[in-house]
C-alpha cells in the first residue's frame, strides 16, 4: 500500500547541509495503524510528511496505491493530495471564519460532488465524530478536543486511502486524547483506514498495531 | 475559484477594524476622483445643453468664441436668404442676429466684480432656445432698454432685482424678469435687444448669428452654398452644440487634467494601504494557507482568493465613495468659464459614466494592491507555512 524505498531528506540552512532521513526503507500494508516514535528532530515529522506528499525526498521513491509521489509535479501532487491523503494536525489547522460544517466540506469542495451530495458527506462524517449537533459550531465555540473531532471528520470526509496524524493529542488534555484515540481505533478497525501517525504520546501508540521509531534518521 | 467566497467575506469581517480603515482610504480616494469627473462632466453638459442639434451658429472664420467674432449685416442677411434655413410660421428667416459681450457686476456677499456675458437677441432667438422658459416678471420689450436675467445671474450678483436698473454700455437697463434655461449656460447670461445693445456699446456688427436648420441633415449643404459664396468668405459655420462643445472643452479638460494628477497621486497611497492590508492578512493567516495547500488546494485557488479579498475591499470602497459623490449633485459652483472669461454656473454630474470610470478606478486600486501579497501567499511554501503555527 505504502512503499518507502531508501528515502533520504536533507535540509540546507545557509550553507550547512543538514540530513533529516537517511536510506528509510519502511512498508505499511493496507489496513495497518502505524505510529512513528522518537525524540524531537529524529525526523519522524518528515517522514510523515513526504507519505502525505507536502514535502519531497531527494532521493529514493514513495508509492502509495501504485503511483510514484516523488514524480508528480506540484499540481498534480495537489489532486492526489486531495483525493488520497486525510490530515489530522497538532493543532487542529480549523479555518477559525468557518463553522465546523464549513470547515469539512472544505475537501469536498475540490471533488465534482454537488452540494447536495456534500452536505450528506459532512453531515456523516460529522456524527460519527460525534459532533452531528455542532455542524453551525465555529472553532473558537468548540473545545480542543472538539476541534480536533471536526478535524478528523474533514480528514477523513473525503474517504482518503491514508490518515496522516502529527501529534494529534499534543495539545490535549488527558481525557480528550483518550477519546481522539478511541475514535482513531474505530477509525482503522471499524473503517480499515490506513493511519500513520507521528506522537510522543505513550498512550496514544499504544492503540497502534505497529510502533517504529526513528533516531537521528534512521528506523529501528 | 474553488476556496469558497464565505473564507474571503467572513476573513474580511474578522478584521473588521482594518477592513474599514482600508474601505475608509478607498472611499475618500473614490470620491475625489468620482467628484472631479462629476465636475468635468457638469461643465461639459451645462455647455453642450446649451447648444441645440437643429442650430447652426455662424461665426467670423476661425474665431474660437463668440466674444472675439464680428458678423457683419450684409452677410448675416444674406445667409437668412439660404434655402437650408428654416423660416417662422409668420414666414420670417428662423434666425437670431446677436451681439455678445461682457460687463462687470458686483457679486452678492462680497464687493468682488464678476464678468458677466450679455446677450442682444433678435424676436426669433426664443424660438431658437424653446428651454428658456421665463420664470417672473415678462420678457423685455424690443425696442426699449430691459433687460432679463438667466437665474444664475439673479442669484449671484447684487442689485438684480426686478424694477432695479442696471448701468452698463452707454445706456441704463431696466430688469424687467427672469428666465430659467434648464441648467444650459444661457442661466450664466443677460438678455436684451439686439439693436438696443448695439447702440448702447456703439457696435454696428453683430457678434453672431444663429440660425435653425429645415433639418438636420441640411448642415453639410448649408456649409457647402457659404464655401461657394464669395460674399461669405469671412463666415464660418458650426452646429450649434458643436460650438458649445468646443467651448466646454478647455475647462472641463482642465479641470479633469488637474484634479486627475492629484487623484492618482492620492491614489498610489490608498493603493499602498491596501497592500499593507493585504500583506498583513497573508501574514496573520500562513497556517491557514498552507492547510489549504494541504488540503489540496492550488496555488492559483489561494492567489484568486486573496487577490479577490483585495478586489472586494476596493469595489467596496469605491461604491462608498461613489455614494458620498453623490451627494455633491445638489452643490452648484459658479466660476470663470476660461472659454468666454465669464461667469458660469455648473453642477456635479453623476452620470453612468462616472460610476463606471469609478468603480474601474478603485478595481486598479484592488489588483494593484492586492497583487503582490496574493501571490506571496500562494508562493508560501507548504511545510514553512504549517510551521509557522
Amino acid at each position: 500500500m505504502i512503499e518507502v524505498h531508501n528515502i533520504s531528506k536533507s535540509y540546507r540552512r545557509d550553507s550547512l547541509e543538514i540530513p533529516v532521513l537517511s536510506n528509510i526503507t519502511l512498508d505499511v500494508p493496507e489496513g495497518e495503524f502505524l505510529a512513528l516514535m522518537g525524540p524531537s528532530g529524529s525526523g519522524k515529522t518528515t517522514l510523515l510528511n513526504l507519505i502525505a506528499g507536502i514535502d519531497r525526498p531527494n532521493t529514493g521513491s514513495i508509492t502509495v496505491n501504485g503511483t510514484d509521489i516523488a514524480t508528480l509535479n506540484e499540481s498534480n501532487l495537489a489532486t492526489w493530495r486531495s483525493h488520497n491523503v486525510g490530515f489530522i494536525f497538532q493543532f487542529y489547522n480549523l479555518l477559525p471564519v468557518l463553522t465546523a460544517f464549513e470547515n469539512v466540506e472544505l475537501p469536498l469542495l475540490l471533488t465534482n460532488l454537488s452540494k447536495k451530495e456534500r452536505r450528506e458527506h459532512v453531515e456523516a462524517a460529522l456524527k460519527l465524530v460525534g459532533l452531528g449537533d455542532r455542524m453551525k459550531h465555529y472553532p473558537k465555540q468548540l473545545s480542543g478536543g472538539q476541534e480536533q473531532r471536526v478535524a478528523i471528520a474533514r480528514a477523513i470526509v473525503t474517504d482518503p486511502t491514508v490518515l496522516v496524524a502529527d501529534e494529534p493529542t499534543g495539545d490535549l488534555d488527558r481525557v480528550s486524547a483518550g477519546e481522539i484515540m478511541v475514535l482513531m481505533d474505530r477509525l482503522n478497525k471499524e473503517f480499515k483506514k490506513t493511519i500513520v501517525m507521528v506522537t510522543h504520546d505513550p498512550r496514544a501508540a499504544e492503540k497502534a498495531h505497529k510502533v517504529m521509531h526513528l533516531d537521528k534518521g534512521e528506523l529501528n | 475559484m474553488k476556496i469558497p467566497f464565505a473564507y474571503i467575506w467572513r476573513s474580511l469581517w474578522a478584521r473588521r477594524l482594518t477592513t474599514a480603515l482600508t474601505l475608509g482610504g478607498i472611499a475618500l480616494v473614490a470620491f475625489v476622483f468620482a467628484a472631479v469627473l462629476m465636475l468635468s462632466r457638469g461643465v461639459e453638459e451645462t455647455l453642450i445643453e446649451t447648444g441645440s442639434l437643429d442650430n447652426v451658429i455662424a461665426l467670423r472664420k476661425s474665431a474660437n468664441s463668440e466674444l472675439v467674432s464680428q458678423i457683419d449685416r450684409d452677410g448675416a442677411n444674406i445667409l437668412k436668404t439660404f434655402p437650408e434655413i428654416a423660416t417662422t410660421p409668420g414666414g420670417k428667416p428662423f434666425a437670431s442676429t446677436e451681439i455678445y459681450v461682457i460687463i462687470n457686476l458686483s457679486k452678492k456677499g462680497s464687493n468682488d466684480m464678476g464678468n458677466v456675458s450679455v446677450r442682444g437677441i433678435s424676436p426669433e432667438a426664443l424660438q431658437l432656445r424653446p428651454q428658456v422658459k421665463l420664470t417672473a416678471g415678462r420678457w423685455f420689450n424690443f425696442g426699449q432698454q430691459e433687460i432679463v436675467l438667466g437665474k444664475s445671474i439673479a442669484q449671484r450678483f447684487q442689485k438684480c432685482e426686478i424694477g432695479q436698473e442696471l448701468r452698463f454700455g452707454e445706456a441704463t437697463w431696466k430688469i424687467v424678469g427672469y428666465f430659467d434655461a434648464q441648467g444650459s449656460a444661457f442661466d450664466s447670461e443677460i438678455w436684451g435687444d439686439v439693436e438696443q445693445m448695439g447702440a448702447a456699446f456703439g457696435r454696428p456688427v453683430f457678434s453672431s448669428a444663429t440660425f435653425r436648420l429645415t433639418s438636420q441633415q441640411e448642415f453639410e449643404p448649408l456649409k457647402l452654398r457659404l464655401q461657394k459664396d464669395p460674399r461669405l468668405a469671412s463666415i464660418e459655420l458650426k452646429r450649434e452644440r458643436e460650438y458649445y462643445e468646443e467651448q466646454s472643452k478647455l475647462m472641463s479638460g482642465f479641470i479633469k487634467l488637474l484634479g486627475l494628477v492629484v487623484t492618482i497621486i492620492f491614489s498610489i497611497g490608498a493603493t499602498i494601504g491596501a497592500m499593507i492590508t493585504m500583506y498583513a492578512a497573508v501574514a496573520n493567516r500562513t497556517v491557514e494557507i498552507g492547510t489549504l495547500r494541504a488540503l489540496g488546494f492550488k496555488r492559483r485557488s489561494v492567489l484568486a482568493a486573496f487577490l479577490i479579498e483585495s478586489i472586494i475591499l476596493s469595489l467596496v470602497g469605491g461604491a462608498i465613495g461613489i455614494a458620498l459623490a453623490s451627494g455633491m449633485s445638489f452643490v452648484r459652483i459658479s466660476t470663470t468659464n476660461f472659454g468666454t472669461f465669464s461667469e458660469l454656473a455648473f453642477g456635479f454630474t453623476l452620470a453612468p459614466g462616472v460610476v463606471i470610470s469609478t468603480l474601474v478606478f478603485a478595481l486598479v486600486m484592488g489588483v494593484l494592491g492586492g497583487f503582490l501579497p496574493a501571490v506571496r501567499a500562494s508562493r508560501l511554501n507548504i511545510l514553512s507555512a504549517l510551521r509557522s503555527a
